[in-house]
């Protein structure tokens, strides 16, 4: 009999514990949340601002003249981080070193702002996922062969320009009298893998004769949005846009390394656009 | 509280309050509150932004390139072909610039002369530093005729290039160094 009533006992104590569930207890409270391994990994990056201009937020130290550039180190966990390298950086600005600075707008690979040098290629911070070996760092630089305003972020200022300076437009005497130019499938399908392009300049940037000779070859991405008018069958400017380009330094620096379609974030092919037009150039 | 569990918040929030590097902050923002800051700015005409960034242009460093960039086949492959073909015109014009300053030394029975008398290691190692650059010249050569009249112009057509003249490159050097 006494044992059935401790059986009796237990069960309504047990049923009193399953009413109060855990959501409510004090434990509940108390408990840890459950967290998955520490994996840390380590960042270095280039850091390098200046100083001492009037406009300049007075985060660093005055005393510290301009220094020269150094790749500064962080450290972080990369199971609380997102499995981008931009992940990686908003979650260091935001909990380690918020002075440092770098570009990013989209996350997903159609602005071109994180452009970057990641572990010795140019590619999109947001597109390039971080190796998850946390045995070796992650070296970030920024775009190769630029000048830098700070951190990992270069002035694009020639590279706008040499953009501008092929007259990326539509260009045509004769418009059509009604309505808009028509094209056929073949002649728009001449455009594809041209207009892609989100100049996000990596791969001018990875381009070594880009590097030497930046201030007179305009470089692959510009070059490629050049073909992309050339090649438009809508354009009436063809001959126009290909004598621009008929010297020795605006194109034909170009030696088909092969760096720009190595590097492209988005799979284009920067370097037969340019063997292209060296083909329509030589035909002329 | 009754509302921060229902949302869930409850841990987070305690992390927030408890975690040092937070409180940290947070101490930080009281103390900037607390403390009066006084701002003085300074009006700058239109023009003087560009002097401004001017002075700024000066200061800014050129990012590192070759040095940090992953040596990959493409540009390594370029470079290789820049200087072999630097290395192979220096010894073109200097042989014959020698040649015309100095016919009786540099003349062909000369030269075969001077090397029959080399021991055989050095003769090995000559070819070898005479082959090398030669082949691989010449078949990156062909390479980029085969680039240039529109063939192979992908990313994997550069690398499958790239590999075959390697290729051609090691079995030719080998070939002439045993000649």
């Amino acid at each position: 009999m006494s044992v059935l009533n401790q059986a009796a006992r237990r069960l309504a104590k047990a049923s009193i514990i399953d009413v109060r569930s855990f959501a409510t207890s004090v434990r509940r409270l108390q408990a840890e949340p459950l967290q998955k391994p520490v994996l840390n990994k380590e960042f270095k990056i280039y850091r390098w601002a200046s100083f001492g201009s009037p406009c300049r937020p007075t985060f660093e130290n005055p005393d510290e003249p301009a220094k020269k550039p150094n790749l500064q180190s962080y450290t972080i966990d990369l199971n609380q981080t997102g499995p981008m390298v931009l992940d990686a950086l908003i979650k260091i600005k935001n909990e380690i070193d918020p002075t440092l600075t770098f570009r990013r707008s989209c996350r997903e690979g159609i602005c071109g702002s994180c452009a970057m040098n990641i572990n010795g290629q140019n590619t999109l911070a947001c597109l390039c996922r971080i190796d998850r070996d946390a045995s070796k760092d992650s070296k970030i630089y920024p775009l190769p062969h630029m000048y830098i305003v700070k951190d990992l972020v270069p002035d694009l200022t020639q590279f706008y320009k040499q953009y501008k300076s092929i007259q990326p437009y539509l260009q045509n005497d004769n418009p059509p009298e009604k309505g808009e130019f028509l094209q056929s499938q073949e002649d728009r399908r001449k455009l594809d893998g041209l207009y892609e392009c989100i100049l996000c300049a990596c791969c001018s940037t990875s381009c070594p004769s880009y590097w030497w000779n930046q201030d007179e070859y305009l470089g692959p991405a510009t070059l490629m949005q050049a073909y992309r008018w050339i090649a438009d069958s809508r354009d009436g400017n063809s001959a126009k846009r290909k004598e621009y380009l008929q010297n020795e330094l605006s194109m034909y620096r170009c030696h088909t390394i092969f760096n720009c379609s190595r590097t492209c974030p988005k799979g284009l092919n920067p370097a037969a656009a340019i063997a292209k037009i060296k083909l329509d150039l030589a035909a002329d | 509280m009754l509302s921060t569990r229902a949302l869930g918040l409850a841990p987070s929030l305690r992390q927030a309050t408890f975690s040092p590097a937070r409180t940290h902050v947070l101490r930080n923002v009281i103390r900037s509150s607390l403390t009066k800051r006084f701002v003085q700015t300074q009006s700058l005409k239109p023009e003087d932004g560009t002097t401004i960034l001017n002075t700024q242009r000066l200061q800014r460093p050129s990012s590192p390139h070759f040095t940090i960039y992953e040596p990959q086949l493409t540009w390594i492959g370029s470079i290789f072909n820049r200087v072999t073909g630097v290395a192979l015109g220096f010894l073109l014009y200097g042989f014959s610039l020698a040649y015309l300053v100095a016919p009786g030394t540099f003349d062909s029975t000369h030269v075969i002369e001077f090397v029959g008398g080399l021991p055989d290691a050095v003769k090995y190692a000559g070819k070898f530093i005479l082959a090398l650059p030669f082949t691989f010249h010449s078949f990156n050569g062909i390479r980029h005729l085969l680039w240039d009249s529109g063939k192979f112009l992908t990313v994997k057509g550069a690398y499958s290039t790239g590999y075959a003249v390697l290729g051609a490159t090691a079995i030719s050097t080998v070939i002439l160094m045993l000649q």
